[in-house]
């Protein structure tokens, strides 16, 4: 308990690092939001464009924006958009849940499949199945995520036309009943899941082989052997838990990954989601929304980093000593 | 070191594709940015092996000369990262206390944030173009080896010889170029080629959102994007440019990879 205070303490001067380095980014850049509307309306006078300046307090010190700024960031108020005028904060939220979605799939999936792979590669060490796995993955971890998702699209969407390629519902979503509905969206997250999934196999994998091959040289695993348990008792038993230990850290930190790809899978495939809002609005220069974005996901790592080494210290009890 | 088959080919591949891309007018029959409206979106044959895009243009052509993109993307970011991260890691490891704690944090805030979202961030608002692309990864890409470094150097100024040369007054700068980076040499050689492939990820991935090297200098992100405007009909326009990405990117992982293993203590024998 104390070290999860002192954990959340610490993260302080963080989180607001984060918050300088996303507003003066954003500042940094040249030219103004206002510029989208005045400079392409010929109508627009000097005055309006101030007036409109004013009203964004584009006009006043960098500093106090700042402040301003971090006033309303308490309570997630980032401001309007800049492209229709809605509270940046409900743009984002609405699309949280399809991001969070996508990722907690992934993650699940990249789990479920990564481990069991890796623990089987190191127990069948050197054999001729282990060393095709780890080519394969190899292979998997240098390729371009989106040009996977393309080739997706084409095999699994347009040759084969299985899935939809993009998007989370289709037209007629709404005449659905729910057993539909559920068949609908699973349909549409195939092939984003798996396409997220595949790419992030190999590190997760190649860390869960090398542990459990640390584990396996361990004294304990030999008492155990000599105790005559079976290898499956001592691999399940003995092993297996000290070799998900570390597990949860890398998890934790591959959290920023994953988010970033989702810029990069959720713009491909037209994904309801945070990271293609992020995307469009970093083009269309909506200050407000990008700024939500960063510090959001920011935080959200931060968080996740937190979870897990306060899950790690509560799961290994040597940790609390050292 | 042992040799392997495997960096062996990895370095190969790489030999040929920098010939490749310096020679690139020797090789190829067509110009990058020959436009041929005829010949538009044309299957592989013989007159094309790689097919023609929308504009009529040679896709092989347009691949050769897309690696001279994606090779000084690669490695002229890759020299970024290696100088910030080197020098933030030597002096935060060496220094230690209130040092060490500012950099370190700011290390922490830089990996709160996707990486890739950084970069997108920065590049909306600064022009995209192939310069602004190397520094931005650059400048983005840094901080794992700062950690990395950090800890080397942590774990060698504690050795005998940095003691001595510290009690022999030798200078810091000294001690940073003579003493400690001579040491660091083979964490810096397998993090920077895994990291050339990652910074050629990354620019292909820039290019294809439109927000990398700007037409009509050839990249193969950017031909993957007409790949996606066209996937109804060219596949080639995907599969080509995407296969010179993924083996490209394979070829330095393999290399960082068997530099890892040769240099690995803990490794009795060669796992890849």
């Amino acid at each position: 308990m104390t070290y999860l205070i002192k954990r959340i303490i610490s993260s302080i001067p963080i989180l607001i690092g984060i918050t300088i380095i996303t507003f003066f980014v954003m500042h940094m850049a040249p030219g103004k939001p206002t510029d989208v509307v005045t400079d392409m309306n010929m109508k627009v006078s000097a005055e309006s464009k101030e007036r409109l300046q004013k009203l964004y307090g584009l006009d006043k010190p960098v500093y106090i924006q700042y402040f301003d700024w971090m006033k309303r960031f308490v309570f997630f108020d980032f401001g309007n958009s800049f492209k229709d005028m809605r509270p940046a904060r409900n743009k984002i939220f609405e699309r949280l849940p399809a991001t969070i979605l996508l990722n907690v799939l992934s993650l699940f999936f990249i789990c479920l499949i990564s481990i069991p792979l890796g623990i089987y590669c190191a127990v069948k060490k050197d054999s001729f199945a282990d060393k095709s796995i780890t080519i394969i993955l190899f292979v998997l971890y240098s390729v371009p995520s989106f040009w996977l998702a393309l080739m997706f699209m084409i095999l699994f969407g347009i040759n084969l036309g299985w899935l939809p390629i993009s998007g989370l519902y289709s037209f007629n979503f709404d005449t659905m009943n729910v057993f539909e509905k559920i068949m609908d969206i699973s349909k549409h997250l195939v092939l984003p899941v798996s396409v997220s999934v595949i790419v992030s196999l190999a590190s997760l994998s190649r860390y869960t082989r090398s542990g459990m091959l640390d584990v396996l040289k361990q004294d304990y695993i030999k008492t155990a052997y000599a105790k005559g348990l079976t290898e499956k008792q001592v691999i399940f038993r003995h092993a297996l838990k000290n070799t998900l230990l570390p597990m949860i850290t890398i998890i934790g930190l591959s959290i920023p990954g994953l988010i970033g790809g989702s810029f990069i899978f959720e713009t491909i495939f037209s994904y309801p989601g945070i990271g293609r809002l992020g995307y469009e609005a970093v083009m269309a220069r909506d200050y407000p929304v990008v700024m939500g974005i960063a510090t959001l996901t920011a935080i959200l790592t931060l968080l996740g980093n937190i979870i897990a080494d306060v899950l790690y210290t509560w799961a290994d009890p040597r940790i609390k000593n050292a | 070191m042992k040799t392997n088959k495997f960096f062996i080919i990895g370095i190969i591949f790489i030999l040929l594709l920098i010939l490749a891309a310096v020679f690139a007018p020797v090789i190829t029959t067509y110009t990058p940015s020959e436009q041929n409206l005829i010949e538009r979106l044309q299957a592989p044959s013989a007159q094309h092996i790689f097919g023609t895009d929308d504009l009529g243009r040679d896709v092989f052509t347009r691949i050769i000369y897309g690696a001279r993109v994606s090779l000084s993307v690669g490695f002229i970011s890759v020299f970024i990262i290696l100088v910030i991260g080197t020098f933030l890691g030597i002096i935060s490891g060496y220094y230690g206390g209130k040092i060490d704690y500012v950099i370190m944090r700011f290390t922490d805030i830089v990996l709160c944030f996707p990486t890739f979202f950084l970069i997108i961030l920065v590049i909306a608002f600064i022009e995209p173009n192939i310069y602004n692309v190397m520094i931005v990864i650059g400048c983005t890409s840094w901080p794992g080896l700062a950690r990395l470094i950090r800890a080397e150097v942590l774990s060698l100024k504690e050795r005998e010889f940095i003691l001595v040369a510290k009690m022999m007054a030798v200078s810091n700068i000294k001690i940073f170029t003579v003493h400690i980076l001579p040491n660091i040499v083979s964490p810096l050689m397998v993090y920077s080629s895994l990291a050339i492939g990652g910074a050629i990820l990354t620019e292909s991935a820039l290019s294809f959102l439109g927000l990398g090297v700007q037409p009509p200098m050839p990249s193969w992100g950017q031909i993957l994007t007409s790949g996606k405007d066209y996937i109804y009909m060219a596949w080639w326009l995907s599969v080509f440019p995407g296969l010179a990405i993924l083996i490209t990117v394979l070829s330095f992982n393999l290399i960082g990879e068997a530099v890892r293993d040769a240099f690995d203590p803990k490794n009795e024998k060669n796992n890849l």
